[in-house]
Order: structure tokens, then C-alpha cells, then sequence
């Protein structure tokens, strides 16, 4: 019985292959970067200077001014921050309901199955971007339409897995000895469901918390998302685009950040669960 | 009719079709209601006095006075009690009767014809050109999985997964318009003018495809089956030929209706990036001026190609797989 208890709990924390390793360490230094700055530097994301704009690194700015004569390295950690923050609410409010629709619907079956699946296709019958767009239109550069058109989109996948793991779980003979034993269904739950669940949940989240990110700086590139003067990732390309030539270097950096910080979860998920 | 199917062999590859297809009916109708509903909404949530808010978009904010907002009240139905305008709402869109643009008073079907066409050439220059590119090198990668193609298609495609379309297109005009001055960045007009968006929409489509045949060619050329062609005496070419190919592209087909969201997202992005005169396009100027009636339409049409293009894909499964039949 112990061997047993010792492997389930070991699938809380899954070891990681290189890949995951890496993504990982990404993601802390980036994290590590938009907590830490606003700690050590003065760093103001919206004072502008303009008898200071687009400077090249030096020691006072270390990554150079955009084209208002704000610090670039404030505008990055407030906008590392900001997306990040955006992609952990809305997985969390994703992955939640998610979760405990697909283990409902995949354990009771019959009607409450067929409502929720086709709650489900309901949501899924427009492309995503598209239906967040639509909710964003209702309400311009609020963070909060942009944050329930997330989840809204995000949620099915967590509900489309775990319904059908759950449907194969629940009919196993370990499951059926327990509900014999008398367990009740949470105890049945955290026993025997959300082992099993978990490693894939985790990975529906990395790529969740990657598509959001990549959802909001779309947004922001066309102009449709959060207004100036928020420091987000796509608002802060389309702002610098103009001034290419004049600064290169500074178009490069929200470019480069959105790269790492989407590349470092793609790494973490892991494989790709479909 | 499945009585006189079962009789044969293999089903006709049109068995079980009626059923998938009323699927999708329903998945458009769906599309519509949605759409629908939420640019009603839309309207119905314009903070201030609606009328004088369109009016403003319409007219310009220094020609807006009573007679021009009273007008667009009643254009709008903004007078009438929610539910029932609701429904004048609907039934307007079950009739196809779009409206005219706010902005530039055309009929919006007639000005979503004509980007349509725009939208369509540019999502059929990325599909093809993905296809080229994608499936072929996933296809050799994986006759030999962890060879050194394998290895650096797999790092190429974790990069451009990484990379958003829009930030994929930008960096391709700093390289190609303006470092090497070979291509127009911007706008449409002569063929060259649709290199880019294409390249943009095809190299993220590709860096997914390929990966995705990769896969099914790895587990097709590890199988009994592709192991008994070769060692009945085919060569390699004939074994990929008759037993490889068209098993693997089962799963890249199927996941090309996946990948459609993909296209549908980008062709939104990369339309605004490189001002092509789209569907997407439209939809982000629509959005930003809050012409709603070009909103409805454009989002309705997006929805429905997505939904259109699904089908192809059902179809084309259902052609090149004859388990699904049944």
C-alpha cells in the first residue's frame, strides 16, 4: 500500500525531460526579470522623456528608450508582467470549470453529457480569435472582455480531454473496487480521476497559458486589444514599428520577450497531448 | 441503403455522408446565431446615446445633429424594446439582409464580395504553399526518425511555433522589403504584393504540417505492414508509393481542419500587417470605427469559411479513409 501512495503522490510532481527543463528555466529568468526590475530600477513604464527618445543601452536606460523617451526595460517587465498575469488567470479560470464539467459529464453521462458537449461545440463553431474579438468589440481595451473571451475559448479543451479520459477511468475495475469499498466521489476523485488527469491537465495549461499570451499580443499588433499607453507586448512592436530605422534594437526587444516567453512554455507542455 | 452498401466490398466513398454534412449545416447555423447575438449586443452596449455615436462614425463628430442621429435611430431599430428588435435582428440575418456600411453607406454584401475574393486568394496561396513546404519535409523526416533533418525540422518548427504570424510577417519585411528591397512590404495590386502575406500565413501552417506527417510517416514506416512491403521485395519508392503515402496523409489532412483556426486567426493578422484588401482586414477597420453592420458581416463570413472549410476537410477524410464509411 505504501509503494502505491508513494507513486501516486510522484505524479504530482512529473520529472521533467531536458525539453520541459529548459522551458522551465526560461520561463523563471523572465519571470525572475519582470518581478525583479521594478524592484531594483526606478523604473516608471509610462514617464516619458522627450528629450530622450530612442537612446541606444547605456548604463541610466540598460536596454534603451522607445520613441517617447520611456524606459524600455520598465515598459518590458510592466508588459512580461502584465501577459503573463492575463495567461495565469484565464488558464486558471479555464482549467477549473474545465476540469469538473469534463469529470461530470464523462462520469454521469446521459443528458448532462450531451448539454455540455454541445455547449462545448457551441463555443468551439467560431475560431477563437474571432469570438474574442467580437467580446473585445463589445468592450474596447477593457482587459476584462479580453480575459473572459480567453477563457472562454480556453475552457473547451481542459472539457473535451478530461471527458474522455474520465469516461475510460471510470469504467476501470480499480474504480468500481473503491465505490464498493463505499469511498464517496470526491475520495474516488482525488484517488483515482486526478492522478491520471493531472500530467495532461498541466500540459492543456502550458499550451493554454502560450495561445493566451499569443491571443493578447495579436490583439494589441492590430490595434484592437488593450489601448496606449499599456505596456503590452503587440502594442509596444506596432508602436516601435515606425521608428525601425532609427532603432532597430528596440523593435527587436518586445519581439524577442514574446518569443521567449511563448517558447518557454511551448517547452514546458511538453508533447503536444492531440 | 446501408443494406445495399454492405453487400459490397467497400462502401462507396458517399456512405455516411448526409450525416456529416448536416453537422456542419448546423455548426453554420450556429455561426450565424452567434454572430448575430453578439453584434447585437454590440449595439445594444455603445455607451452614451447609440444613435449619436454611430452618427458620429458615420458623419464625422462636427456634422452630427438630431435629424442625422434620429435617422440612424430608426435605421437601427435603436428605438425598440430589446427583445423585439432582437429578433428583427435575426430575422434581418436569416434573410441575408446585412445592411449598409456605417462608414461608407455601401451595402455591406456588396463590399464583402469583393474581399472575399481577396481573403480566399490569400488563404488558398498559404494553404498550397504550406503544402509544399510542410508535408514533403515532414514525409522525409520521418522515413528516418532522429536523423539530422529530423532533428533540425523539429528545432525550425519549435522556433516558428514560438513566433506569432504577425511577428513571423513583420521580421519578413524587415528582411526581404526593406534590407534587400526585393518585394513590396505593403498593399496589393501586382502578384509580388501577395508574396509575403502568403510566406507569412504558409511558414506557420508548415512549421504544424510538418511536424504532424512527420509523425504519421514515422509510425507508417515502424508498422508490420510498411515492414512486409519491403520485405516482400519492393524498393523503397514503391513501398512509399503504395503503402506509405496515402496512410500518412490521413492524420495531416484530418489536422488540417485544426489548422484552419490557425489560418482564419492569421488571415485577421497578417491582413491588417500587410493591408490587403481582406476579409480580416475589413473586420479590424470595422472594429476600430465601430461600423457594425460591417462587423456582423465580416465576422459572419469569416465564420462561415471557417465552418466551409472544415467541410472540405470532413470530405477529403472521408475520400482518403475508407474506415470512416462505415
Amino acid at each position: 500500500m505504501t509503494t502505491l501512495t508513494l507513486h501516486a503522490t510522484r505524479r504530482w510532481l512529473p520529472a521533467l525531460s531536458p525539453r520541459q527543463g529548459l522551458g522551465a528555466v526560461l520561463l523563471a529568468l523572465l519571470l525572475a526579470f519582470a518581478w525583479l526590475v521594478p524592484w531594483l530600477f526606478d523604473a516608471d513604464p509610462a514617464r516619458q522623456q522627450m528629450t530622450r527618445i530612442l537612446q541606444l543601452p547605456s548604463l541610466a536606460e540598460p536596454l534603451g528608450t522607445d520613441h517617447l523617451g520611456r524606459s524600455l526595460l520598465a515598459r518590458l517587465a510592466a508588459a512580461v508582467q502584465l501577459s503573463f498575469g492575463m495567461a495565469l488567470l484565464s488558464v486558471a479560470s479555464a482549467a477549473i470549470p474545465g476540469v469538473i464539467l469534463g469529470v461530470m459529464a464523462g462520469w454521469r453521462g446521459g443528458w448532462l453529457d450531451r448539454v455540455l458537449g454541445s455547449l462545448a461545440d457551441a463555443c468551439l463553431a467560431l475560431p477563437g480569435l474571432l469570438l474574442v474579438l467580437l467580446l473585445v468589440a463589445i468592450a474596447p481595451g477593457n482587459f476584462w472582455a479580453l480575459y473572459v473571451g480567453i477563457s472562454l475559448v480556453l475552457w473547451i479543451e481542459y472539457f473535451r480531454v478530461v471527458r474522455a479520459r474520465t469516461r475510460i477511468l471510470v469504467a476501470s475495475p480499480q474504480l468500481e473496487a473503491s465505490r464498493l469499498l463505499g469511498f464517496g466521489p470526491l475520495a474516488l476523485f482525488r484517488r483515482h480521476l486526478w492522478p491520471e488527469l493531472a500530467p495532461q491537465v498541466l500540459t492543456l495549461a502550458a499550451f493554454g497559458a502560450a495561445s493566451a499570451i499569443l491571443a493578447m499580443a495579436a490583439l494589441g499588433f492590430v490595434s484592437v486589444g488593450l489601448r496606449p499607453p499599456t505596456a503590452e507586448l503587440g502594442l509596444m512592436m506596432i508602436e516601435l514599428l515606425p521608428y525601425y530605422h532609427e532603432a532597430p534594437w528596440a523593435m527587436a526587444q518586445p519581439i524577442l520577450v514574446l518569443f521567449v516567453l511563448v517558447l518557454s512554455l511551448n517547452l514546458l507542455a511538453g508533447r503536444d497531448p492531440r | 441503403m446501408s443494406v445495399a452498401l454492405a453487400s459490397r466490398a467497400t462502401p462507396r466513398w458517399t456512405a455516411g455522408l448526409g450525416g456529416l454534412l448536416l453537422q456542419r449545416l448546423f455548426q453554420a447555423g450556429l455561426v450565424a446565431w452567434m454572430v448575430g447575438t453578439l453584434t447585437f449586443v454590440l449595439t445594444r452596449s455603445l455607451p452614451g446615446d447609440m444613435a449619436y455615436r454611430i452618427a458620429a462614425g458615420r458623419y464625422g463628430h462636427d456634422m452630427v445633429n438630431t435629424s442625422a442621429a434620429e435617422a440612424v435611430r430608426t435605421e437601427l431599430a435603436l428605438d425598440q424594446p430589446a427583445l423585439g428588435a432582437y429578433f428583427g435582428w435575426l430575422w434581418d440575418l436569416v434573410q441575408f439582409d446585412l445592411g449598409r456600411s456605417l462608414v461608407s453607406g455601401e451595402p455591406v454584401m456588396a463590399e464583402l464580395w469583393h474581399q472575399l475574393g481577396h481573403s480566399l486568394g490569400l488563404a488558398a496561396m498559404a494553404v498550397l504553399l504550406s503544402l509544399l513546404l510542410g508535408p514533403p519535409l515532414g514525409l522525409i523526416a520521418g522515413l528516418k526518425p532522429n536523423g539530422w533533418l529530423d532533428r533540425v525540422s523539429e528545432v525550425a518548427a519549435s522556433v516558428l511555433r514560438a513566433l506569432p504570424p504577425f511577428a513571423v510577417g513583420l521580421l519578413l519585411i524587415l528582411i526581404f522589403s526593406v534590407s534587400l528591397g526585393w518585394l513590396p512590404a505593403a498593399g496589393h495590386g501586382r502578384g509580388a504584393h501577395g508574396v509575403l502575406p502568403a510566406l507569412t500565413l504558409a511558414l506557420a501552417l508548415a512549421a504544424i504540417s510538418s511536424r504532424v506527417a512527420r509523425n504519421a510517416m514515422a509510425d507508417v514506416s515502424q508498422s508490420a505492414y510498411y515492414a512486409f512491403s519491403r520485405t516482400k521485395g519492393l524498393n523503397e519508392r514503391l513501398s512509399f508509393l503504395r503503402h506509405g503515402l496515402r496512410n500518412a496523409a490521413v492524420p495531416v489532412v484530418a489536422y488540417l481542419g485544426v489548422q484552419f483556426v490557425y489560418l482564419i486567426e492569421g488571415v485577421m493578422v497578417v491582413e491588417t500587417l500587410f493591408a490587403w484588401p481582406g476579409i480580416g482586414h475589413a473586420l479590424v477597420h470595422a472594429i476600430v470605427a465601430r461600423d457594425v453592420p460591417m462587423i456582423q458581416g465580416t465576422a459572419l463570413v469569416m465564420g462561415l469559411m471557417f465552418v466551409a472549410l472544415n467541410t472540405v476537410v470532413d470530405l477529403l477524410c472521408h475520400w482518403l479513409d475508407p474506415r470512416r464509411r462505415i
